[in-house]
């Protein structure tokens, strides 16, 4: 049951990252969006991202929710050690969803859209940026428990070059994901051409922020190269990834939005089972070189039996009904453009 | 301001600003599906409108829910994670499953609020069912949790340690039958009041009186029915207290001394010095009748709990006054319409009696945080009620204060924003949704 537990636990990070990453890229692609095709950008987004919006999110809480009944030392050593960060993440999240919600329900138009707007653009981009910086803090080695001074304890957690680094890729990939995603939900040739460009855009910043990554690695002792390369997964998944990349920018010539969103969600779960396979299951690493092992750092049997039942029985309900919902959208959305 | 009270601050404001969405959310849901069927019934537009109309409303604040729920699943970590380190595993079930009913509410709130026109109408009606039974569930859940804190169940501590964990058992405590009945029923009045408060106000300013005068039937009915069984579920609650809390219930009842035949007090100031109530109305015997059913019994009182496990009394006390007050101004208010309902129709479009639910719109919200401030300040010191100490509970994170100024700051901002767009949609509603004149 420890497996399906974790196997949930991956698959919900995962999803968070392809749903709730391009529902952020969303907002940071309107950030890095001419003030003329704006409202143009925004209406294809909406109609895009609107009705599967409130699910995207619940990702994250599923996450946390595992986390904190099956792996309660993990999520409490995060919680204490990285407060400020998911203070900062926590506000993001607040100030997104609701601006969010404002902008499209408030009754009057007027000049409080623009407000809604900027907020919703600048916390697209720090939420992201900062769970970037949580996870990467997790892995990095940084985070010590035995730490005697505020600084140390709760700011050199977080705050260093790797963790930074690995923020502004967060935000790449999502800007990524976005831009490919909303390719497929254009109505005019024009539209198309925008997001293809976007996309290439944000697929060039990323590479620049995985380079910086791995540069900030190395000046921290981190020693990402081995992680990823030193193992045949990593090694697999990489190429895996760029294959698909090639395939990607080659296709994109020709237009396949199906499959370019397929190709985009594959790389991103390439990247992630990378970084995650040479951990597991280790998934807090301590200044001391300790470890916070998914193995053995897990609640009582008893708990975890019980919570990967429910999870699976949750599953049957849940991944119909939003496979369906993603469905009907997707082909009402396509009905639409046919007539 | 020290880190601890700072804390515990944070908490209170981001559960009792939750518990305002979330109750929204729970109940709306069930007034929209009731208009939509009388739509689909009669095909009159104006149900059609009403829907419409309250499912904007819902979203705004299904939102708003959504994130300071997101928040709260972060906080008790930031804030406790002395607490979580060993109840996360224990009380965790509802959470559990809670994430499998929100996740039902969020899709199903996807197929409602996008679907109009798109899907066959009973099915998109069933979605709008569905994110009221599921937001209901979801309450339930998450109130057996809390319910667990006064009630701990599932383990056994020994030494300090947590054994024998059957989460199961922790979920179906002793105490999670009474509150999450009693929240769900106040759920149904505070948002019943609320909104047919606000429409009642609408109906007298004599602005889109069909419309307003429909949506204040179908939110007065919910909130009046719910506001009559809310005492009867509150004495099950008080009985219960009573067995598994005595110093809560002394507490609420400001009752310091151990006695047989124990008077109720009602409203005075206690004065924890001299051990007893000033100014108050003393009823003989009627403490022992609502807390063991009999006259004649033994009330508990704070003497027997040391003074260091003692709850504060004051404010226990009068959040105690302060509901059970609202309650019964509810109550008789609900009385009043049945009576108009079903012997004196003349009373139903009179100024006075809509007048009396605009002035009642937010006491049942006043209620509920007075319940839950009962509830949680009853319990304290205790986390896990004779188990952890709150104290031992909090982050060793200093400059919390901060934290705690920052919260606030946004959830006032959010709290006005949130009222200026209820207002411009009720604003708006002449326009967008009434096309009667
Ligand atoms: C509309 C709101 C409302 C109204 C009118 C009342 N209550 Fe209440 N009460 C709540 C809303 C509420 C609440 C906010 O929902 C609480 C907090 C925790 C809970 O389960 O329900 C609560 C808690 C609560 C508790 C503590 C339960 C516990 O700690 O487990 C007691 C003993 C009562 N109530 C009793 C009453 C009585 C005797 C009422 C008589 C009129 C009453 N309540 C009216
Ligand atoms: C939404 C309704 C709720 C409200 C308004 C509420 C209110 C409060 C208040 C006023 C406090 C501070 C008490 C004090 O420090 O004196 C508090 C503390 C706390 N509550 Fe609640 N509560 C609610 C529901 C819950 C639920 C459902 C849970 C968890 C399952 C919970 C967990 C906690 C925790 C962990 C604390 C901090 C520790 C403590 O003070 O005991 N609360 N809450
Ligand atoms: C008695 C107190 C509580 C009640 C009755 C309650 C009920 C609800 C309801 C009905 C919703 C749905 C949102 C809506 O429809 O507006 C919701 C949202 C949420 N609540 Fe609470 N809640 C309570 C306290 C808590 C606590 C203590 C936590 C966290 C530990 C929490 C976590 C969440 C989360 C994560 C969401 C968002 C899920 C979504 O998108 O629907 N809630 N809550």
């Amino acid at each position: 049951m420890l497996y399906v537990v974790i196997i949930f636990l991956w698959t919900a990070i995962l999803l968070y990252l392809l749903m709730g990453g391009a529902d952020f890229g969303a907002g940071i692609i309107e950030l890095f969006t001419s003030e003329k095709n704006l409202s143009r950008t925004r209406k294809t987004m909406y109609r895009a991202i609107g009705p599967i919006w409130e699910a995207n999110h619940m990702w994250l809480i599923i996450t946390i929710v595992i986390l904190f009944v099956g792996f309660p030392d993990i999520y409490t050593t995060m919680s204490v050690h990285l407060h400020i960060p998911l203070t900062i993440m926590l506000i993001g999240i607040i100030a997104r969803g609701t601006a969010f919600t404002f902008r499209h329900y408030d009754a009057v138009v007027d000049d409080m859209q623009h407000i809604y707007n900027k907020i919703f653009v600048y916390s697209s981009f720090i939420t992201p940026l900062f769970l970037g910086i949580i996870a990467a803090s997790a892995v990095s080695g940084k985070i010590n428990p035995a730490a005697t001074t505020f600084l140390e304890a709760y700011i050199f957690s977080w705050l260093n070059w790797f963790s930074v680094s690995v923020g502004f890729f967060t935000v790449t990939i999502c800007g990524f994901l976005a831009a490919v995603y909303i390719i497929g939900e254009t109505e005019s040739d024009l539209e198309k051409h925008r997001f293809m460009r976007k996309a290439r855009f944000m697929n060039i910043a990323a590479f620049i922020c995985g380079a910086l990554v791995f540069i900030a690695a190395y000046f921290e002792g981190i020693p990402l190269i081995e992680w990823v390369f030193g193992n045949t997964v990593g090694i697999i998944a990489i190429a895996a990834a760029t294959v698909s990349l090639v395939v990607f920018w080659y296709l994109q010539k020709k237009g396949k939005t199906r499959i370019l969103r397929i190709l985009a969600g594959f790389q991103v779960s390439m990247i992630l089972l990378t970084t995650s396979y040479r951990h597991f299951p280790n998934i807090v690493i301590l200044k001391n070189g300790g470890y916070l092992s998914l193995m053995e750092h897990r609640g009582h049997d008893k708990t975890i039996e019980a919570l990967g039942m429910a999870l699976l029985i949750g599953s049957v309900f849940i991944l119909p009904a939003l496979v369906y919902l993603i469905y009907s959208f997707q082909k009402k959305a396509s009905d639409n453009i046919m007539h | 301001m020290d880190d601890f009270i700072a804390a515990r601050s944070q908490m209170a404001l981001s559960l009792g600003f939750h518990i305002i969405f979330s109750c929204i959310g729970m109940v709306m849901p069930f007034f929209m599906a009731v208009a939509h069927y009388y739509w689909l019934k009669t095909g009159n537009i104006i149900y059609k409108n009403i829907t419409k109309a309250w499912s904007k409303g819902v979203a705004i604040f299904f939102a708003t829910g959504a994130v300071s729920g997101t928040v709260l699943s972060f906080e008790l970590g930031l804030l406790w994670p002395g607490f979580m380190k060993h109840a996360g595993p224990i009380f965790g079930m509802p959470f559990s499953l809670e994430g499998t009913a929100f996740f039902i509410e969020a899709i199903a709130l996807g197929f409602f609020l996008y679907g109009w026109d798109r899907f066959n109408r009973w099915f998109h009606w069933v979605t709008g069912v569905i994110v009221g039974v599921s937001g209901l569930l979801s309450g339930i859940l998450v109130v057996a949790a809390n319910a667990w804190m006064n009630s701990p169940a599932g383990f056994d501590y020994v030494n300090g340690q947590y054994l024998n964990i059957d989460p199961i058992a922790a979920m179906f405590n002793d105490a999670w039958f009474s509150q999450a009945l009693h929240m769900s029923i106040a759920a149904f009045a505070a948002t019943g009041f609320a909104v047919a408060g606000i429409h009642a106000l609408m109906i007298l300013r004599g602005s889109n009186i069909i419309f307003h005068s429909k949506s204040f039937k179908i939110a007065a009915i919910f909130g009046t029915v719910a506001a009559v069984l809310q005492p009867l579920s509150g004495d099950i609650s008080a009985k219960d207290v009573a067995q598994r809390q005595p110093a809560k219930l002394a507490a609420m009842e400001a009752h310091y001394k151990t006695e047989k035949s124990a008077s109720l007090v009602i409203g005075g100031i206690p004065d924890d010095k001299n051990q007893r109530v000033n100014y108050a109305v003393k009823i003989p015997g009627a403490l022992s009748y609502l807390a063991h059913g009999d006259f004649e019994s033994e009330v508990t009182g704070l003497d027997k709990t040391p003074k260091e496990n003692q709850p504060p009394v004051a404010i226990t006390h009068y959040a105690f006054q302060i509901m059970v007050g609202m309650g019964m101004i509810m109550m008789l208010i609900s009385v009043i319409y049945f009576i108009g309902i079903w012997k004196q129709k003349k009373w139903l479009g009179t100024k006075w009696l809509l007048k009396l639910f605009v002035a009642a719109t937010p006491i049942g919200f006043i209620a509920v945080e007075a319940g839950w401030t009962v509830t949680e300040v009853g319990r304290q010191p205790w986390i896990i009620n004779g188990v952890m100490r709150t104290a031992d509970a909090v982050t060793p994170m200093p400059g919390i204060v901060y934290s705690f100024y920052l919260f606030t700051a946004m959830y006032v901002s959010l709290s006005i924003i949130v009222v200026f767009m209820l207002y411009r949609q009720i604003k708006m509603v002449g326009k967008l949704y009434d096309n009667t004149h």
